[in-house]
């Protein structure tokens, strides 16, 4: 893709992570990378938000909050799962008190691997998402054209 | 009847990078009482030794927590190598003292950023995390990894650094330590910055000990107390002391961790001058721990206990974590009592958070 059209907004919430990934998420945002020239903002509220950043695995605690962030996200969202956690539960999967990936509680849609798993890759992971919420986007239009006829 | 509200704090909040919740009971603006309730990070990490054998362990006890990764593998490994006798050759000593201090500096210029941050200060944060990436470069070159370093085995290091490799960064770390007095000044003089930290959540030196304070929270209170003291790994052979303040207050915590990054860059350099030459691992092959063991050891964020008991198979019978922040916890309540809700950011992010390593 060569510009983006929409700025889009992330929510960040680690789940059962062990923080690696969250501050590579954060060196996204500092001067060495800054997504922010892209518009990409990290907003503390999820009814800002578009792209749903989600590290670490899931347990029980941080299943209800993963839940019911996702669904205070307006239509339409994309979910981005960060590291091997939360693509699987990674190195914590035989832990007992680890559900597994993120993919278990919410349906995500862009995977984004490593250990932990390094800013470029987030980043990539994001303009993935980007193309994602575009279609989502059109998709909710003709939808509702064609109810409107 | 009382007119108090009770305000959820967390456990998804912009300043918090982590999940923790606080419930604040406030009377007005004034916090009456905080009750903290954790558990969304748990993972149930100290049982894992049972699955994996000793020497694997020690990847998962890097991944206790991100950001004081090596620091969790060196005590791991040199618990493990109290238990089985094990001396490790003097170059890998030294090399897990640098790669200890390097982490120390990176977490304390995270903090730094972070706590500008909560204070609205983002420029401030900015250019912590611009600093950061600097020494982020070094590990990276170093060792391969960004944040997971990966390099602590038991009976060594898995990689050896050439003396070239060293000599440059020597040099960078000059340059970093140069750039980071720049903000240094910022922290330490700047009114916006004193205006929100000052008299702030103050501990005094007496609470801080009865509550059981660690790490930069008991030496921001004047208790001249670190692990390193001790003298494991190589800080029994180097020069240095014990960074204490007075205060108690949010300040002084903040003002303890700029000098720590300070002197830490100085025992880097010592040890850059002193290092041995020689092999960097010796081979425990055949050998099991048995026994018990209780290591500790300075972490950025405070002092860490780990308790090791093995009966000579090959998975450990019992491994057990005591975190700085767990530790920390019953002093951060205390300071919260009494603060208005618009300080709660700051006094909680002053004992450094880290709540990965709170609950494993």
């Amino acid at each position: 893709m060569s510009f983006l059209k929409k700025s889009p907004w992330v929510l960040h919430y680690a789940a059962t992570s062990c923080n690696g990934c969250d501050i590579e998420l954060l060196a996204c945002l500092t001067p060495l990378y800054d997504v922010e020239r892209f518009g990409i903002v990290n907003t503390g509220n999820p009814k800002h938000a578009d792209i749903f950043l989600v590290t670490g695995s899931v347990n029980e605690e941080s299943r209800k909050v993963v839940e019911n962030l996702y669904a205070q996200m307006p239509d339409p969202k994309v979910v981005v799962a960060i590291g091997a956690c939360a693509l699987s539960g990674g190195i914590f999967k035989d832990a007992y008190n680890v559900y597994g990936g993120i993919d278990k509680v919410i349906p995500v849609d862009v995977y984004v691997p490593g250990c932990a798993a390094r800013p470029e890759s987030i980043i990539d992971g994001v303009v993935q998402a980007l193309d994602i919420l575009e279609q989502r986007a059109k998709d909710r239009k003709r939808q509702r054209k064609m109810v409107a006829v | 009847m009382s007119n108090t509200t009770i305000v959820p704090f967390g456990p998804q909040h912009p300043v918090l990078p982590e999940p923790i919740h606080l419930d604040l009971e406030l009377d007005d603006e004034r916090v009456v009482q905080a009750l903290p309730s954790i558990g969304y990070v748990h993972r149930g990490l100290e049982l894992l030794a049972e699955r994996h054998d000793f020497i694997e362990m020690a990847n998962v006890a890097e991944r206790i927590c991100g950001i004081c990764s090596f620091i969790h593998g060196q005590g791991y490994c040199q618990g493990i190598e109290q238990l089985m006798g094990v001396e490790v050759p003097p170059r890998a000593v030294y090399l897990r003292t640098i790669w200890g201090e390097i982490s120390r500096i990176q977490s304390h210029l995270l903090w730094l950023g972070l706590s500008a941050d909560a204070l609205g200060y983002e420029s401030l944060f900015q250019h912590s995390w611009r600093i950061r990436e600097m020494l982020v470069d070094i590990i990276e070159e170093t060792t391969g990894g960004r944040v997971i370093f990966g390099v602590c085995k038991v009976g060594g290091i898995r990689k050896n650094v050439d003396d070239e490799v060293l000599k440059a960064v020597k040099g960078r770390m000059r340059d970093i330590q140069a750039a980071f007095n720049e903000i240094a000044d910022v922290f330490r003089e700047d009114p916006t910055v004193k205006k929100r930290t000052v008299g702030v959540g103050v501990l005094t030196a007496e609470d801080a000990h009865i509550l059981g304070a660690v790490g930069p929270v008991l030496r921001g209170s004047g208790v001249p107390q670190d692990t390193r003291k001790l003298g494991y790994a190589a800080f029994g052979e180097l020069d240095w002391e014990p960074v204490v303040e007075q205060e108690g207050d949010c300040y002084a915590r903040c003002i303890v961790r700029v000098r720590e990054i300070d002197q830490s860059f100085d025992i880097i350099a010592q040890c850059l001058d002193r290092m041995p030459a020689g092999e960097v691992e010796v081979s425990v092959k055949g050998k099991r721990p048995k026994g018990e063991a209780m290591f500790r050891l300075e972490q950025p964020r405070g002092e860490v206990c780990y308790y090791i008991s093995a009966d000579g198979k090959k998975n450990l019978e019992r491994f057990r974590v005591r975190t700085p922040t767990f530790a920390n916890i019953a002093p951060l309540v205390h300071m919260l009592k009494g603060c208005e809700l618009a300080d709660v950011p700051v006094i909680v992010l002053t004992i450094d958070p880290c709540v990965s390593c709170n609950e494993r």
